[in-house]
Formats: structure tokens, sequence, C-alpha cells
């Protein structure tokens, strides 16, 4: 079975049909790339997966289970977490206590243990900063815990919300555009870690447009057009799709 | 560093304080805790959460009401009658906030503006018959503390300012946890928040409910001190006052303590000066709000003193530990030195 299965999955806004009847799996253990030209749907087929938006028609199972209309907090419970396409960190907040927000979840301590620090709350305290230090280091921004998240630089900012949706410990990972913004090198680093991640046993569910990045480490790609699936496979068949070219006739030859 | 010491000599300034104070200044001490009680549990709504909430006097009114009928009707004693007050300001929060806690800033303020009025207006025209109306409840009675009766002011100051430091100290502990770290999330972006795996309505509920916990409990105190009480007493003036307070706190409570007495402290030190010194008191909030707008003491940062162990630790045992992409743009490898890290690490899970 999938570990994520899309079907028949259809989203409106107002008359615009931002996707439509959309299906495709995503196998556990892959690393499988949504692609497609700009206002294509991408963002919106995450935001239905995470609950923030619900889809008009269709089925989204994460593992066997609907979880179609939960709200976003239910999702990440259930194991997906994600990074937004325009970074949303808690820009005020330290860097450590960003990646505490996404170990949130996982922790179980309520408002009495809470106000009065009992020893068990002290204990599951003690064991998400040193978790949320692993995920930092994991990243390499581990001794720059205590700075304010948004003095980063752009890219440590996507490491970082990468950092704080592993905290969550999730079985799917969805990253919206992660090399947005990224040189050359940064863009190197990420792969790796993105292998990483997947070694760790998480599958991993990205948008991307650069397509270097995308043609190394997928093993599959979903490609959407006007909300409409055009092509699915691995890499190189997708590539030599005509349906595909053709979609992205006059974008950058470059960058395939 | 500075605020720890600070912080220890106001608390043992106001150890001391009543000793040196005559019954009138006395209570106005009085007055300052018991505001400053509000405002501590409204900044945990509003300084903590960001929620805008200017109806706090409704949960105070509620409190202070459920004390005055248990003890004048059913002649329960005050302290019984406390955690009751809490509650029955809690239950009423969590029934008019379920519907409205969504709502964006500006539409929340207006509507909690109005539960204040209507609270207000339901206790003026004797709601069950058992609030008296615009005369209000008189003959409550003192509390009793096992064979001590809780009579001169002096008595009021030591209840009130002794709830202050209960207070303060589960409010920090609040903050400093992840309830605290959660609200501070909602507020800085309640989207991020919810999308990475906070239940935003719960906790803006949860700190609502506390909030008018609190205020109730300390409408208990209050109708014990006065011994009667009246719809006009939980106006909106009260609300608008309370808020005050917090926004020009900056939201730590140190800042709630300084705050709660320029608003209620300031204005009776400056009674000579008569009504000149609410102008001079606008003046200085419209100084204060270009100079500060902050607030007067924004909370420090929150302490982890376990990190430093794990940063040694990471230290010692040669990993790379440092900054992220940014160190990598001078790296001169053609492999990132953080990826072969992350890699490492990655493999080393189980
Ligand atoms: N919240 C929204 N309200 C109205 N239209 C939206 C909303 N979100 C996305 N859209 C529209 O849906 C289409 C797909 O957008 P999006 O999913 O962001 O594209 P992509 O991520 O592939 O670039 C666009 O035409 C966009 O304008
Ligand atoms: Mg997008």
């Amino acid at each position: 079975m999938s570990l994520l299965a899309l079907s028949d999955v259809t989203k409106v806004f107002g008359g615009l049909i931002a996707i439509n009847d959309l299906s495709f799996t995503v196998e556990a253990g892959s690393i499988v790339g949504l692609i497609g030209p700009n206002g294509a749907g991408k963002t919106t087929v995450f935001n239905c997966i995470t609950g923030n938006y619900t889809p008009e028609r269709g089925q989204i199972l994460f593992d066997g289970t609907s979880i179609r209309g939960l709200r976003p907090h239910r999702v990440v419970e259930l194991g997906i977490a994600r990074t937004f396409q325009s970074i949303r960190l808690f820009g005020k907040l330290p860097v450590l206590e960003n990646v505490l927000a996404g170990r949130h979840c996982r922790m179980r301590a309520g408002l009495l243990s809470c106000m009065l620090h009992t020893p068990a709350m002290r204990r599951e305290e003690e064991a998400a900063v040193a978790r949320c230090m692993e995920e930092l280091d994991f990243v390499g921004l581990a001794d720059r815990c205590h700075e304010a998240a948004g003095g980063l630089s752009y890219g440590n900012q996507r490491l970082l919300e990468v950092a704080r949706a592993l905290a969550a410990d999730p079985r799917l990972l969805i990253l919206d555009e992660p090399a947005g913004g990224m040189n050359d090198q940064e863009t190197a680093a990420l792969v790796e870690i993105i292998r990483a991640i997947r070694a760790r046993g998480v599958t991993v569910l990205l948008i991307e447009h650069d397509m270097r990045l995308v043609m190394q480490i997928c093993e599959k790609l979903v490609v959407l057009e006007h909300g409409t699936l055009i092509a699915e496979g691995e890499p190189e068949t997708v590539r030599a799709n005509p349906a595909v070219i053709e979609a992205y006739l006059g974008a950058d030859d470059e960058k395939w | 560093m500075t605020r720890t010491v600070f912080s220890v000599a106001l608390g043992a300034l106001i150890c001391v304080l009543p000793l040196f104070c005559n019954a009138y200044w006395t209570d106005v001490c009085v007055m300052i805790g018991l505001y400053a009680l509000l405002s501590l549990s409204l900044n945990v709504i509003l300084g903590q959460a960001g929620i805008f909430h200017m109806g706090h006097a409704a949960f105070f009114a509620v409190g202070a009401y459920t004390t005055a009928i248990c003890n004048t009707l059913w002649q329960w004693p005050i302290f019984l009658t406390m955690p009751l007050a809490g509650a029955t300001a809690a239950l009423f929060a969590l029934v008019v906030a379920r519907p409205i806690i969504h709502l964006r800033g500006d539409y929340l303020l207006i509507v909690t503006i109005g539960i204040v009025e209507i609270v207000r207006i339901a206790l003026l025209n004797d709601v069950f018959g058992l609030t008296g109306g615009s005369n209000g409840i008189f003959g409550i009675a003192r509390p009793r503390f096992f064979d001590f009766r809780i009579v001169k002011s002096i008595h009021f100051y030591y209840l009130v300012w002794g709830m202050v430091g209960i207070s303060l100290v589960l409010f920090y502990g609040l903050w400093r946890s992840r309830f605290g770290r959660a609200l501070n999330c909602i507020k800085a972006d309640d989207v991020a928040a919810e999308g990475c795996g906070i239940n935003v309505s719960r906790y803006k509920l949860a700190a609502f409910v506390l909030g008018a916990f609190w205020a109730g409990m300390v409408g208990t105190l209050y109708a014990a001190k006065m011994t009667t009480i009246a719809p006009e007493s939980f106006n909106f003036m009260e609300s608008v006052i309370i808020f005050a307070v917090v926004i020009l706190s900056g939201g730590s409570q140190l800042g709630v303590l300084i705050s709660a007495f320029l608003f209620i402290g300031l204005p009776e030190l400056l009674r000579e000066f008569s009504d000149a010194r609410m102008l001079v008191f606008g003046l200085a909030m419209m100084l204060m709000m270009i100079w500060r707008p902050q607030g007067l003491l924004p909370p420090g940062p929150r302490r982890y003193p376990v990190v430093d162990r794990i940063l040694g630790k990471l230290h010692s045992s040669g990993q790379n530990a440092s900054g992220g992409l940014a160190g990598l743009a001078g790296a001169e490898v053609e492999t990132p030195v953080n990826a072969q890290t992350a890699a490492r690490t990655g493999e080393d899970r189980p």
C-alpha cells in the first residue's frame, strides 16, 4: 500500500479550478518530486494534503486512513510535516524555540504540569530540547540555536524549517521549493540533507523548480499543468514525454 | 541579571511596605495588587497569546458575584467560594469564547467589549433575581483563615499580594513550558503554528479560560475586601485599564507589576494635582508609546540550561556544529562539510 494516495482530488477557488481530478501515489521510502510551471497548482496540492485547504472532491489517504478535511495540526500528529514556500518561521523567537514548536505535538505535559514544572514535565522538556538540538545539528545550525530565527540567511532559514518539520517525527516530509533562493553550493548541501532524511526512513515529497536537483534525487516525478496531471513516472521517462516538453516550452531549456 | 536583582528588591519592598503605610495607603496597595492580579491573568491571554481581549472585567464580575451570592444567600465561607468563582468565570469564558476565538484581532476586540456590556446590563437587570440590580449585593462576610478573621487593610494586603506571589510563580512556570511557547508561536503566526502541529484554537481557548479562571478568583478577593459590590464596579473602563496595564507592561510579569503601579498607584500619588493628573498621565502614555512601543519590559529570552551541555558534547565529539549553509560559502572543499555531517548523523540513527 502506498504511504500517500490522492484520488480524483479537485480544488476550486471561486471559478478557478486549481486542481482537477488529480490522482497520484507516494510510496514509502521514496523521494517524489511534484513539478510544473508556475501557477500549476503544486502548492495547492500541498495545502490540500496538509489540511490548510479542504478539496471539494476526492480522497486523500495517508497510510490507509483518510486525512481529507482534517485540521493541519491533526495531519502533523498523524505524521506529515511540511515546510512553506514563503518561509514561515517565528522570526523573533530563537532558532531552538522554532524547532521546539515542531516538537510540540510529540510532548504531553498538560496545563497543570506546565505551571508546576513537575519532574515528568522537566524530563520531557529536557528530552525535547536534546532532540531538537540533534535536528539542528543535522542541518548544521546547532551553534546558532540562541539567535533569532529572522536573522538567519535565506538558505539557513529554509534549513531551519526543515529541522522544525523533522522534530515532529514525520513519516512523510513535504517540502515546498526548499531550494528557492539558494545558490549552487547551498543547493548541493540541501541535496545531501534530503538524501540523509530519506536514509532515516522518512519519505519525501517535494516541489522544486531547480530541475537539476529534481533529476538528481527523485525516483518519481509527478507533473502538473493547469491543475491537471500530464505525466507521472521515472525522471528519465517524464523528461522525454512530449506533453511535458510542451508544457515547459519557453521555459529555460538549460534547466533540463 | 539586573532584572533578577530588581525583582528581589521589589519583592522585599512589597513584603515590608505596609509597615510604613497608614490604612489609606495600604488600601491603595491592595487595589494595586488586585489590578496586578487581573493584569497578570490578562497577560496570559493578551501578552502571551496575542488575543485582543478587552472584556476581562466581565470574568472578574462573574467571580465577584458568584462569591457574593454564595456567601450572602447560603453563607458559604469566602475561601470556599473562591474555586467556584474561578470555575464559574472559566465556564462562562468557555461558552462565550468558543464561537469567537477564531476571529481576527480587531473583530475579537469588538466582540469582547460586547461581553462586558452584556454582563453589566444583565447584572443591572437583576438577572435570575440574584444580583440585586443596580444596588448590587451588600453584607458580604469577611474571609476566615481557620480562626483568623481577615478584616484589616493590612490583612488584605498580605492576602492579595500573597496571591500575586503564587500567580507569579505559576504563570512564570507556564511561560517557561511548551504551553507558553505554543502561545508565543500563535501570537507570532497562527498559520505557521497550526502547520507545525500546534492546536491553535485549543490553546487560544485554554489561555482564555485560564485567564478567566484567575479573574474569577480575583473577583472573590475583591468582593471580600469591599463587602459590597455593584454592577458599576465592572464597567468597560475597568476592562480598558487592565488592557492598558498589559499593553504598557510589554508582556513580562515584572513589567505588569510596574505598569499596574503606574496606572493605579501613581494617580493616587498625584492626587493633589487633582484634574491635571489625568492630563499628565495621558501625556506620559503618549510619549511612552512613541519612545517605547514594545512596552516597558518585554519578556527576556527563556533559558535552556541543557543546551550548553549538548553544545559542548557536539564540539568535543568533533562534529561540525557551526554555521549551517552560511558556513559553506567560504568552504573550499568540493563536498559541503555540513552535508557530510548531515549524512553521517543520518546513518547513525536507528
Ligand atoms: N487561496 C487562494 N485563493 C484563490 N486562488 C488561489 C489560492 N491559492 C492559490 N490560488 C490559485 O490557484 C492557482 C495555483 O496556485 P499554486 O498552487 O500556488 O501554484 P504553484 O504552487 O504551482 O505555483 C493559481 O492560479 C493561484 O492564483
Ligand atoms: Mg507554489
